[in-house]
């Protein structure tokens, strides 16, 4: 675990206390568990639960922007994965509805990777292209309707529960562990950080830096897709005006309060996937709290700008040269 | 003789009967914003069936979500020398000059679901939409009916914070239940219209208000965002329809097959017949000159279980909703 958690994570952790001890003070049950109908039930297990879509996008979300890129196209590629995942349930075996699904999200992202990889187009644009075009083509899939569908297995996906655990966090954790052991329990990890902290450089070093940037963009389509067919299998149908929608700039934010840096270089699994849970038992905190709605969106800026100073070593500089002026006064 | 008189006479009748049904034989161009939302699909699927039983010739343009397109099909309308343009338009201003170039040309034209800027009022013939003010109250009014005396604790699933259609339910809604002193709004958040976000809220809803137990009604401002509530009330173990009062607005197909499983108790229906009053303003003032009211104003209509919600399903399911 300690290749995963790094030094730096105390600023998050610190937070994601803060925030959910606000949580317990707006309201006071929200510790509270319970098991209903074989599955845990609570305001804990629902911050799981909803923050799953984003903790899955900002795990293949952290990979590309540590290579120094950035994926616009998430949140259409969920919306892709769901409309096939939720056009094909009835019919067909989970087995193939996922292989499907994820088959799709492995194409948008060697779509993504050979643009920036091969044609050496900027990420943000690459990536934008997708991310308009992907909608409509969900939107074909779909006709415009929201599909829906009954087909237990793919249900189970969504609502179902492993030991109590809903399914959508056991896969979250499942995929967490997958991508560390792969990216920190080989070399992976570092040649990704070294094409991010320098592209040009570790290309003289021998890194095949093109293989890396392709890696990381069909990885993170993959993620998109699963957290599709999450989402779809959630609420049992498929809404491609809605799924996922601005759902990237979530994991982006997710991945930037878990500390990686949009210049690319070091990255964190696991402080992106805490970044991803910050953000939702805020969103839970605010849906518990009663304010009006007009309010969401302040409240959320607020904490993440306070999330986001917390880390800046600007300020830590100014509170470490107060604490040694203090010091020296007495 | 009179054989010859009275053969003239059914021929001239005949003649004189059918003569109505030529003029109407009417050809109009169809502006539609474009296909965002399962209404709006179903809502063109409507006027072509609305066209065809009145035997007029509907040319629809789908423009896309954009003003351009929009205003590019109008052109191209007048150009072709229609007798009658609809619009449905995606934004409010900036339809005055070429709303003025179908005036030149004679070509009347009616707006349909939404209304345009007032400074447009005299461009166009008249404006069938729905009232969604009066949508919220019809949807309170059949809660209070149904409560009764009863103390109700309703939570409420807004739309989109900003959308004119959600402050009009909202304020609709609010204005029915006034009257009645043991109804009260306990909680109320935005699920953004939508089917994921009416089922988080919904979840929080539950659990903030102890377990849901206090919950007597949910008022959601569309049906797909109960759909998602009703999936949320479920996975917490509580029946929706029976334990929790549901009514919402739209009357989507997926609300009635709620209805059928015994899950949603009431919905407004948002009609997406709106060509189909248009299409009778226009044959109106085509044949007699009837001038129709600035504003045409949709049914409203209450469903519930009693309205064999199976039917309803089956008629509507195919409209691409």
């Amino acid at each position: 675990m300690t290749a995963l958690l790094p030094r730096r994570g105390l600023a998050q952790i610190l937070a994601l206390i803060v925030i959910l001890a606000v949580d317990r003070v707006v309201s006071p049950q929200f510790f509270d568990l319970r098991l209903q109908d074989g599955r845990l039930f609570g305001s804990l297990i629902d911050v799981l639960n909803r923050g799953t879509p984003v903790a899955l996008l900002s795990l293949g979300m952290v990979l590309v922007i540590a290579t120094r890129g950035i994926d616009l196209s998430v949140g259409a590629i969920m919306a892709i994965s769901g409309a096939i995942a939720a056009s094909l349930a009835d019919s067909h075996s989970l087995a193939v509805v996922l292989a499907a699904a994820l088959g799709a999200g492995l194409i948008c992202g060697l779509w993504n990777g050979f643009l920036v990889a091969v044609l050496g187009m900027q990420p943000i644009v690459a990536t934008l292209i997708l991310m308009v075009a992907g909608r409509g083509i969900a939107q074909l899939i779909t006709e415009g309707r929201i599909v829906t569908f009954s087909s237990p297995d793919l249900v189970w996906l969504g609502n179902g529960a492993i030991l109590g655990v809903p399914v959508p966090v056991a896969i979250a954790l499942g995929m967490l562990i997958l991508t560390g052991a792969v990216v920190r329990g080989s070399a992976l990890g570092l040649l990704i950080e070294a094409t991010g902290g320098n592209a040009r450089a570790s290309e003289l070093a021998g890194v095949g830096t093109r293989a890396m940037i392709l890696a990381v963009y069909v990885w993170c389509g993959v993620c998109a897709a699963l957290a599709g067919v999450i989402a779809a299998a959630d609420i049992m149908g498929a809404d491609a005006n809605n799924a996922g929608l601005w759902l990237e700039l979530d994991a982006i934010l997710a991945v930037v309060i878990g500390g990686t840096s949009l210049f690319g270089g070091r990255f964190s699994l696991i402080l992106a996937v805490l970044g991803a849970l910050i953000i939702q038992t805020m969103n839970t905190g605010i849906l518990l709290s009663g304010y009006p709605p007009e309010f969401n969106l302040l409240v959320k800026a607020v904490v993440v700008i306070a999330v986001l100073l917390l880390q800046s070593p600007k300020l830590s500089g100014v509170a470490g040269v107060v604490a040694r002026l203090r010091r020296a006064k007495a | 003789m009179i054989l010859k008189a009275l053969f003239a006479a059914s021929a001239t009748a005949a003649l004189l009967l059918a003569l109505p049904a030529n003029a109407a034989e009417l050809t109009i161009g169809f502006s539609q914003i474009g296909s965002e939302s399962g209404w709006r699909a179903a809502e063109t699927s409507v006027s072509k069936q609305e066209a065809t039983k009145r035997k007029v010739n509907l040319k629809i343009a789908d423009a896309q979500q954009k003003q351009e397109n929009q205003i590019k099909a109008i052109r191209s309308f007048i150009a072709q020398n229609v007798d009658a343009i609809f619009l449905a338009p995606v934004v409010s201003t900036g339809w005055d000059s070429v709303l003025k170039e179908a005036k030149e040309a004679k070509i009347p034209v009616v707006l349909l679901d939404r209304d345009i800027d007032p400074s447009g009022k005299e461009l166009y013939l008249t404006a069938v939409t729905s009232d969604s003010v009066h949508e919220g109250e019809v949807a309170g009014d059949w809660l209070a009916k149904t409560v009764g005396a009863k103390a109700c604790n309703i939570v409420e699933l807004q739309g989109t914070v900003g959308a004119s259609v959600a402050a009009n339910r909202k304020k609709g809604f609010d204005a029915a239940i006034a009257k009645h002193a043991n109804l009260k709004v306990v909680r109320s958040q935005t699920g953004d219209f939508t089917r994921a976000k009416g089922k988080e809220v919904m979840e929080s809803f539950i659990k903030a208000e102890g377990g849901g137990k206090s919950i007597c009604a949910v008022y959601a401002h569309n049906d797909d965002m109960m759909v998602g509530a009703i999936q949320a009330m479920k996975e917490a173990g509580l029946k929706p329809g029976k334990d929790i009062l549901t009514v919402s607005i739209d009357a989507v197909p997926d609300i009635f097959k709620a209805m059928v499983a015994g899950e949603a108790n009431a919905t407004v229906e948002l009609t997406p017949n709106m060509a189909g009053p248009a299409l009778d303003a226009i044959a109106a003032f085509k044949d007699k000159g009837t001038v129709p009211p600035k504003w045409i104003q949709t049914d409203s209509k209450l469903y519930t279980p009693t309205d064999d919600p199976q039917k309803i399903y089956d008629s509507k399911k195919g409209l691409g909703y």
